[in-house]
């Protein structure tokens, strides 16, 4: 079974839960920006939590479907239409073999996970089918789609239509956004003024927000405490000596516009990070749109990881109900 | 009357460059896939085709503002 991609949409790519272990080489993770959403998808559909699914940003692609196939499209509200049919999103439904899935104008969030049954089954790159452009790994030959491909599924017909993932599990950021911020290494590098302004401050997502890095614009400056500039860091307050990032950490390029490092983050640099957002609420920054009002709220390890199980908790109870 | 609508959320943009003249000026023919302008969102630059022909009437928002997805970009007399 294949799926012929009529039109490719704005940068939508094939991803699954990613390409663990080579970090430390340069190369991130990658996977779904959503992770949840792809999961979500895929039990949906009866595939392995992390088979690979199409994520797209902002614009759904148009595909038709050469045999019939379990699908379903979560994350973001994206008016899913077969032959022109509205279909309910974070459902299971089925497209017959000769008919088309397509896409509306977007209404709330900004990517969507399409799973169908089977997965898509390029080959994997290190472990994943995740594409990482900038590497040239995974997807097809290491790019977004393009119309014209034709992408193998494992061709199953999976678990039929009528499955639904319930609103209260459907998770979704709030107006404005709430980003939980676990503070970091370089935090005395701001003043205690700065510090508080971070968090007191409203900022909005930057156009130019990516999967490589979500960058937010609005706040007050930073202010830096002074310093005896260290052997081999920049002569900017927010240069250090080089170290290893996380994902999820937070730099300041200048003092002025925070960057949140995402799947496909750089692995190190010359720029202080004053925390890093915990792993609960990476998720959503996936479905933040650009000019979207965005708050970050200080939180200490123990309030990370209630978080991170509490995170877990919502999937198993899909898991569950899905059973 | 007909209203082009943007297909995604970013910064709306009436000129191909800042010194450049605008795609289309009131009274201007428009033809099925001319440019009518630009948003940018993730360092691209898509360009916003017109889905009819027609005679150009005006921008109903303001160059460099942010739009949203299905917001009304500009009006085509068809």
């Amino acid at each position: 079974m294949t799926l012929k991609i009529k039109n490719p949409g704005l940068a939508t790519s094939i991803q699954d839960l990613g390409r663990i272990g080579y970090f430390h080489l340069g190369i991130p993770i990658g996977g779904a920006m959503d992770r949840y959403a792809l999961r979500a998808a895929n039990m949906l559909v009866g595939n392995d939590e992390g088979a690979a699914c199409l994520e797209a940003v902002f614009m759904g692609p148009e595909i038709e479907f050469t045999e019939t196939a379990t699908v379903a499209v979560t994350g973001a509200e994206l008016p899913i239409k077969v032959d022109g049919e509205i279909q309910d999103s974070w459902s299971s439904f089925v497209v017959k073999a000769g008919q088309t899935l397509s896409f509306g104008f977007l209404q709330s969030g900004a990517r969507i996970y399409i799973a169908v049954s089977g997965g898509i089954t390029t080959p994997e790159a290190l472990g994943s089918r995740s594409t990482y452009p900038i590497g040239a790994l995974g997807g097809v030959e290491g790019r977004a789609i393009q119309a014209g491909d034709e992408l193998p599924t494992g061709g199953t017909q999976g678990a039929g239509a009528g499955r639904t993932v319930a609103d209260s599990l459907r998770r979704k950021p709030d107006t404005p956004a709430r980003l939980r911020v676990l503070p970091g290494l370089y935090w005395h590098r701001l003043t205690d003024e700065a510090g508080a302004a971070f968090f007191e401050d409203e900022w909005k997502v930057a156009p130019e927000a990516d999967r490589m890095g979500y960058r937010f614009k609005g706040g007050r400056p930073l202010e830096f405490v002074d310093r005896e500039q260290p052997f081999g860091a920049g002569a900017d307050p927010s240069n250090i000596v080089d170290g290893c990032y996380s994902y999820g950490s937070i730099q300041v390029p200048g003092g002025t516009e925070p960057i949140v490092l995402h799947r496909d983050a750089v692995s190190g640099g010359g720029y202080f990070t004053l925390g890093a957002i915990i792993s609960a609420d990476m998720d959503l920054i996936g479905q933040l749109q650009p000019h979207t009002p965005v708050k970050f709220e200080k939180v200490d390890m123990d309030q990370s990881l209630a978080a991170r199980r509490d995170r877990k908790a919502m999937l198993e109870r899909i898991r569950q109900d899905l059973s | 009357m007909a209203q082009v609508l943007s297909p995604l959320p970013g910064t709306f943009y009436t000129k191909p460059s800042p010194e450049a003249e605008v795609f289309k000026s009131e009274g201007a023919a428009v033809a099925v896939g001319d440019t009518i302008a630009l948003v940018e969102v993730m360092k691209t630059f898509i360009e916003i085709k017109s889905e009819i022909a027609g005679t150009f009437t005006s921008y109903l928002i303001e160059d460099g503002t942010p739009v949203q997805a299905g917001q009304a970009l500009a009006e085509v007399a068809g």
